[in-house]
């Protein structure tokens, strides 16, 4: 694949679907994928991805049995790499619901090649997340007492007006309607892999998951509407569950934790992660599974784009914070900042703030949205950048707040380190087994923008 | 655990006649119930029954056999879970505490103090506190040991019999006693009988902290043995050269609370104390002053010379007067103005580094301020039988002299002058027999090793500082075979009676009126002080003759400079003279002044550090006459420059577990001639670095309003100062009708910043009584110490010379508390009197609760903490107190359990109402200087309610509108304005 630089007139009109392929042709590029043996970088891959996979399991082992008191959270860092973690995990899986769900109801129909993928990787980062809040508890065996299940014994329900128990909601009703909503986009695409099946285990696996799928216009018809509605129910999430999710911060009275700013702030931020984890992921997949025809560079520049935007209200949105904290007069707020820029966490600030202000710049330039390396490169800063941005604003927060007398230092342990390796050791293994038995594009989308599909219209725009 | 079956049965007949007794009994086995009449059949059945008396626990009774008479009800019965207090004494550095120790089911687990005994009118030092639990430590010696291999208590008594004949002794030529500081009227009777017996023999003392020097100057002053007793109380102003008399120095922790009464003013309008502390360190007394100098500790000679002269004294000149700084030169002129000012109500005390010939000096100048029997008494005790010095002792051994040498306590071979070689010197001796309360680095070196008992287990009596003796009673029979000094000195020398009861009790019987005497013994164990007791007062007058040869004879020494540094040797925080080195409560409380835990350092100033290119951690070799030692340094604001503050007791090797290698040893650097001040000292880096785990890296206020603090002046003038103070109070602007608590108890507690030290006795007052765990170094270094309440301590104004703050913090039981509202489950919930209490078995530990609270009062438990518990470890709980798991937050409780206690007496008691000072929180009841006030705010009688409507009161972070239940009075300093 050479690496294709074209202007800015080109790209918009560039179609989204490269080398007017047939129907039959995007099928066997999309199923094929699945049908073959996978390439030996997929074995590479999910073998290191499957090690840490298991040193997660391990780590989580150690810790549940031993204590919270093998990471290096302490007094006054009661939340660190864990709730850092949660955070970042979480906010990744919003590209996928912002692509499938919000770019659907927009009709930007540039998402149907990537919306299949990142809406996996919304759900793989969901679960990824979703470790965390779990086993971050020091009775991890107790954790469902967070549920509100009718108890006669304890005759009272949970805090209500806890935001943790408000994220068990967001994040639970997120990671159903997100699961629901990726279901049942495929079933008319593990139908087509039914239908292709040679071997009988095949068959049935796909048969049952694609609930006697027959492609008739009354299923269309269904589908269509389950599709909308389960889209309706998921874009009001893009917004909610980040912004739920920084209210754990938002409702504390930590300076630094505590302002108005932290929903829009926070759902900007996982935008803006999200599409560059999306970016890392498809820069990656399009190469090595020959899709460049179908995930194109005008895909990959809208994506930059996205990151642009976002990145420039995640930039905004700290020198807001800055501002505001200096002009409210408040000592403690000014303090929380000047502390983030020049105390013992400055490191963890200004890689943030080159990762997440300066970094997206780049794609001001054209030819930068355009070139996979620069788009590579500059997406792993990012998400770098988002990950120290939880970790600045939870352990700097929370280091130095009102009494000097409690100020501390949190420093990780290697089980942090490792833990958290093995989340992305999961997201990865989970990411590549999808790729390996689902269809990674929704191809029956991606078809229905062929030209072939439309006859009386120019649909590729 | 050893039960004969005589005491078995022995108690169980005791118990077999109570009532209540009977009617289980009844209820149990009515069949059984009407043969009990009969002797023989009760015994049948008791035999029968013992599996069932086994589980009722009666078992597990250990009480002593003696009667021990509890002080807090009339008679000794027991009645399960509920505790019972019985009055006895703590001797440390020879003066005897007195204190009400708590017992649970014949078991003690928490001390109090004795506000009947003159040394602690209620408050307890930190030592005391941490005590029980080096009672229960199973690292303390359970055994006899013959040349390193165990033995019997039974080989022993056959050894002495032998050896301890007084003709094949030679009558004692050869035979000589070391024992630590005691002060104890029994011992002393067996003392004279042990020197009749063997007239040859000789008794030395040591104690590497006895305040020798104190007692040579008085005598050099007097020409007579006298104790001066401060009455810190009639003092108006008081003037401390180098005696930190509010901290580690302090003669009793009544003196505390004698200070303490002249600074706890309500109104402006009162008249407050005034001190000033001229010392080298900056200690818990510098922080507390008014004024604060800091010089040198040789210096302070200088000072004391200069504020003698502008008080009139003809003082000789010793020609070094000019090397003393043109501020401590103004600093004598007005302090001396201001002494002048307050004849008879103005005191000058020097701290037992000091040489004599200064505290001659202050006795000087007291008697021209006119002190004497007013703010300080002088008491004669009665002659002390003759003795010989450890010096003198280390002579003979070295000269082949000593053949047979007992050690009863202390531990000289750890604590010796390090020029005395002492450990060496044992081989010289044939027989050497050692008490001690651990296998330490003194029963290595010694043939006879004989485990003593602690004195929760020992019958013994001991005297305050004025003379008031009491009596020792042990609340538990030795749990591992120990044997107290004097039931050692009375086996070897044949005395007239064996065991610690017959010796203590016959002495003082022999003492009182044969028909009073048990009356009066009974009293005395009650109230734990023994009437009429106190030395009598004396009226002397001081030699001035005497003093001024002396100072003229021992000429000051040269000025310090940063290659001839100053040493000054202090106790040991955590360990005293090395002997609580395995009580991890201690080692685990941070120093008050630097927040260190396990661990000491050298510490010295900012200057003197910049100077030297040392940053803290850093670790040096110190070098003085005596020896090397090496040590890291640890800056600390405020010290003195070119002398650096040392504190033995660390550095232990042949200790239990958790007090072995921890710290290092100063007692290398210690000689024989100059034991507190050493001058001459050399530092050389060595390049090593070691981790110092302070439990407060960071000193400064930052600015913000959290210890308020103005001067008296400044109050006056503006009562309504520290409400207006903080950063911008607001009417609430609650969303919600905000709920008042007009009706019922509601707790509420204030902490009065003038009067707290930071000696720290509350936070292990609160160890002791919530079951805290400790954590260990590297959790402390991680930053997970457990303690509910912290006594933080800010430095402020300029660097060299600051000012320093205490402030005990403990949960402030918020009535909008930011962390009841985040806690997912609700494991933390409001009660309706007040308290933010903390449910155990609800949390699943989210640390929410924690991360929200802004004053950082929460612990969690990261980690097991409480894994590997021995037996006796087991036993030292507060049986009242919950302990808690891993992976649970807790915190401050205001010792519900306590208000619990009170409430369910109230109401057994016909449903009266709960007086005031009936709840008593741990924190309160430990603290010598009554800081700390808990009480039901709603009550306006209440001292509580009283101290919230001072104009001195503020609440901590009060913008956040937390509504804090625990709020402050504001430090007040009584400023001198001519010193500004």
């Amino acid at each position: 694949m050479a690496q294709q630089v074209m202007d800015a007139s080109a790209v918009l009109d560039a179609p989204l679907v490269m080398g007017k392929p047939s129907l039959a042709e995007v099928t066997s590029s999309v199923s094929g994928i699945v049908e073959r043996k996978p390439p030996r970088a997929w074995y590479i891959a999910i073998t290191v991805s499957g090690a840490f996979t298991l040193v997660l399991a391990a780590m989580l082992g150690y810790l549940v049995t031993t204590g919270v008191g093998v990471w290096g959270n302490n007094q006054p860092v009661g939340w660190a790499w864990d709730i850092t973690n949660f955070v970042f995990w979480i906010g990744i899986g919003h590209a996928g619901t912002l692509i499938s769900a919000i770019l659907f109801l927009l009709r930007q129909r540039w998402r149907t090649s990537i919306n299949r993928a990142a809406e996996a990787m919304t759900l793989f980062a969901v679960m990824c997340a979703g470790i965390y809040p779990l086993f971050h508890v020091g009775r991890p065996w107790r954790a469902y007492w967070l549920l509100p299940l009718p108890n006669a014994d304890l005759g009272m329900w949970p805090n209500f007006k806890s935001p943790l128990l408000w994220d068990v909601f967001a994040v639970s009703t997120y990671a159903t309607v997100s699961a629901l909503f990726w279901y049942v986009g495929m079933i008319p695409d593990l139908a087509t892999l039914r239908d292709r099946a040679k071997d009988k285990i095949r068959r049935f696996a796909y048969g049952l998951l694609s609930l006697g799928w027959r492609g008739s216009a009354r299923h269309w018809r269904h589908y269509e509407m389950a599709y909308l509605l389960l889209a309706g129910l998921s874009t009001p999430l893009v917004v909610s569950v980040h912004s739920i999710v920084s209210f754990d911060f938002a409702v504390a009275v930590i300076p630094g934790w505590h302002t108005t700013i932290f929903p829009p702030y926070f759902v900007a931020g996982a935008i803006f992660s999200g599409f560059a984890m999306v970016v890392t992921l498809m820069v990656l997949a399009r190469k090595v599974y020959r899709l460049e025809h179908l995930i194109t560079l005008r895909h990959l520049d809208n994506m930059a784009k996205v990151m642009l935007a976002t990145g420039m209200i995640v930039g905004y949105a700290y020198a807001v914070e800055f501002f505001t904290a200096f002009f409210s007069g408040n000592p403690f707020e000014r303090f929380v900042f000047l502390n983030r820029a020049t105390g013992p966490y400055a490191w963890a600030v200004w890689t943030m703030v080159f990762c997440n202000v300066v970094v997206p710049q780049i794609f001001w330039f054209q030819r930068a949205r355009t070139s996979i390396p620069v788009l590579f490169v500059a997406s792993i800063l990012i998400n770098v950048g988002m990950w120290f941005e939880r970790f600045v604003i939870i352990v700097t927060s929370l280091h130095r707040d009102f009494l000097p007398s409690s100020w501390g230092y949190f420093r990780p342990t290697a089980v942090d380190v490792l833990t958290f390796m093995g989340s992305i050791g999961l997201f990865l293994t989970l990411f590549l087994l999808f790729v390996r038995f689902l269809p990674m594009i929704a191809m029956f989308e991606v078809k229905s923008m062929l030209a072939s599909s439309h006859p009386h219209r120019e649909a590729e725009k | 655990m050893k039960l004969t079956g005589k005491q078995y049965w022995r108690s169980l007949d005791q118990l077999a006649q109570s009532p209540r007794f009977l009617e289980w009994l009844h209820r149990e086995f009515p069949a059984g119930a009407s043969e009990w009449t009969s002797g023989s059949s009760r015994r049948q059945m008791l035999k029968l029954m013992a599996a069932s008396f086994g589980l009722a626990g009666l078992t597990a009774c250990r009480r002593p056999e003696e009667r021990i008479l509890p002080a807090s009800s009339a008679s000794e019965e027991m009645a399960p879970g509920v505790p019972l207090y019985y009055a006895t004494i703590f001797t440390l550095g020879g003066v005897a505490t007195g204190l009400l120790v708590e017992s649970h089911d014949g078991r003690p687990t928490k001390i109090e103090g004795n506000p009947n005994h003159p040394s602690s009118l209620g408050g307890t030092s930190p030592y005391a506190q941490a005590s029980v639990l080096s009672l229960y430590d199973p690292a303390r010696s359970q055994r006899v040991l013959r040349n390193g291999r165990a033995s019997s208590w039974e080989e022993f008594e056959k050894f002495a019999a032998e050896h301890f004949d007084p003709q094949r002794i030679g009558y004692g030529r050869g035979l000589r006693f070391l024992s630590e500081s005691y002060n104890s009227p029994s011992l002393d009777a067996i003392r004279e009988h042990i020197l009749r017996r063997f007239p040859q023999a000789q008794w030395a003392e040591h104690d590497p902290l006895a305040q020798e020097q104190a007692a040579a100057g008085a005598r050099l002053a007097f020409k007579d043995n006298l104790i001066p007793v401060y009455q810190f109380e009639n003092a108006d102003v008081v003037v401390s050269l180098d005696a930190d008399f509010l901290g580690m120095d302090a003669p009793t922790m009544a003196a505390i609370r004698q200070f303490a009464k002249r600074r706890q003013l309500l109104e402006p309008g009162g008249a407050m104390n005034r001190l000033y502390a001229i010392e080298s360190r900056h200690t818990m007394t510098g922080a507390a002053a008014d004024h604060r100098l800091r010089l040198a500790p040789g210096a302070i000679r200088l000072f004391a010379e200069t504020l003698a002269r502008e008080l009139g004294l003809a003082i000789p000149s010793s020609g070094a007067e000019p090397t003393l700084s043109e501020q401590a030169r103004k600093w004598a002129a007005v302090l001396a103005r201001d002494l002048n000012r307050n004849r008879g109500r103005a005191l000058v005390l020097a701290g037992p580094r000091q040489p004599a010939e200064v505290h001659a000096l202050t006795h000087w100048i007291n008697q021209t301020l006119e002190a004497a029997g007013r703010t300080v008494v002088y008491r004669k005790p009665p002659a002390s039988p003759p003795s010989i010095t450890l010096a003198q002792l280390a002579g003979q051994m070295a000269a082949g002299q000593v053949e047979t040498l007992v050690i009863l306590g202390g531990n000289p071979a750890f604590t010796a002058p390090a020029d005395l070689d002492f450990p060496a010197l044992f081989g010289k001796v044939n027989h050497t027999i050692r008490l001690g309360l651990e296998e330490d680095e003194t029963s290595a070196a010694c043939r006879w090793h004989l485990p003593q008992a602690h004195f929760l287990e020992s019958w013994g009596d001991g005297r305050a500082l004025d003379g008031t003796a009491s009596i020792q009673q042990p609340l538990i029979q030795p749990l591992f075979g120990g044997r107290t000094a004097s039931e050692l000195l009375a086996l070897i020398s044949g005395y007239k009676d064996r065991r610690g009861y017959d010796i203590v009790r016959n002495y003082w019987f022999s003492r009182w009126p044969a028909a009073q005497a048990e009356k009066i013994w009974r009293k005395a164990l009650h109230d734990g002080v023994i009437p009429d007791t106190r030395f009598p007062e004396a009226k002397p007058s001081v030699d001035v003759t005497s003093v001024t040869t002396a100072l003229r004879s021992a000429p000051p020494p040269a000025p310090a400079r940063s290659d001839r540094l100053e040493a000054a040797f202090f106790p040991g925080w955590a360990c005293w003279d090395g002997r609580f080195a395995n009580n991890g409560w201690l080692q685990e409380a941070p120093e008050p002044m630097t927040r260190l835990t396990w661990d000491n350092a050298a510490l010295l100033s900012p200057a003197t550090a910049a100077e030297l290119g040392l940053r803290d951690g850093d670790v040096v070799e110190i070098a003085s006459s005596a020896g090397r030692a090496q040590m890291p340094v640890l800056v600390q604001p405020g010290h003195a420059d070119h002398c650096i503050s040392l504190s033995v007791g660390y550095g232990r090797n042949r200790c239990g577990p958790v007090g072995r290698n921890v710290g290092f040893d100063a007692y290398r650097l210690r000689s024989a001639q100059s034991p507190w001040i050493a001058g001459g000292i050399t530092l050389r880096k060595t390049g090593a670095r070691h981790k110092l785990a302070l439990t407060q890296d960071h000193h400064s206020m930052e600015g913000r309003a959290i210890v308020l603090e103005a001067a008296l002046a400044e109050w006056r003038q503006n009562p309504g100062l520290f409400q207006a103070a903080g950063h911008h109070t607001h009417e609430s602007l609650a969303l919600y009708k905000e709920r008042t608590y007009e009706t019922g108890y509601q707790w509420a507690m204030s902490i009065d910043l003038n009067a707290c030290v930071g000696c720290g006795a509350c936070v292990l007052a609160c160890q002791a009584e919530n079951n805290i765990p400790i954590v260990g170094k590297q959790q402390v270094l991680r930053g997970r110490e457990m303690h509910w309440i912290r006594v933080d301590r800010y430095f402020e104004g300029p660097p060299e010379a600051p000012r320093a703050v205490t402030q005990p913090v403990n949960c402030m039981q918020c009535e909008d508390a930011p962390c009841e509202n985040v806690c997912p489950v609700a494991a933390t919930t409001h009660s309706p009197e007040g308290l933010n209490d903390m449910v155990y078995n609800r949390c699943v530990g989210t640390r929410y609760c924690s991360n929200n609270c802004p004053y950082k009062v929460r612990r969690f438990n990261f980690l097991n903490f409480h894994k590997d518990l021995s037996e006796t470890g087991k036993m030292v709980f507060n049986p009242d107190v919950t302990v808690r798991m891993r992976g649970v937050m807790e915190k401050c409780t205001y010792c519900v359990q306590r208000i619990e206690e009170k409430r369910i007496q109230a109401n057994r008691e016909g449903r009266r109402a709960i007086r005031d000072g009936e709840i008593v929180t741990a924190c309160q009841q430990a603290c010598p200087a009554e800081a700390i006030v808990f009480g039901n705010m709603n009550d306006p009688a209440s001292r509580v309610a009283q101290l919230r409507n001072s104009s001195r009161r503020y609440q901590l972070l009060a913008e956040l509108n937390t509504k804090p239940r625990t709020t402050y009075l504001a430090r007040v300093r009584n400023l001198n304005p001519e010193l500004g």
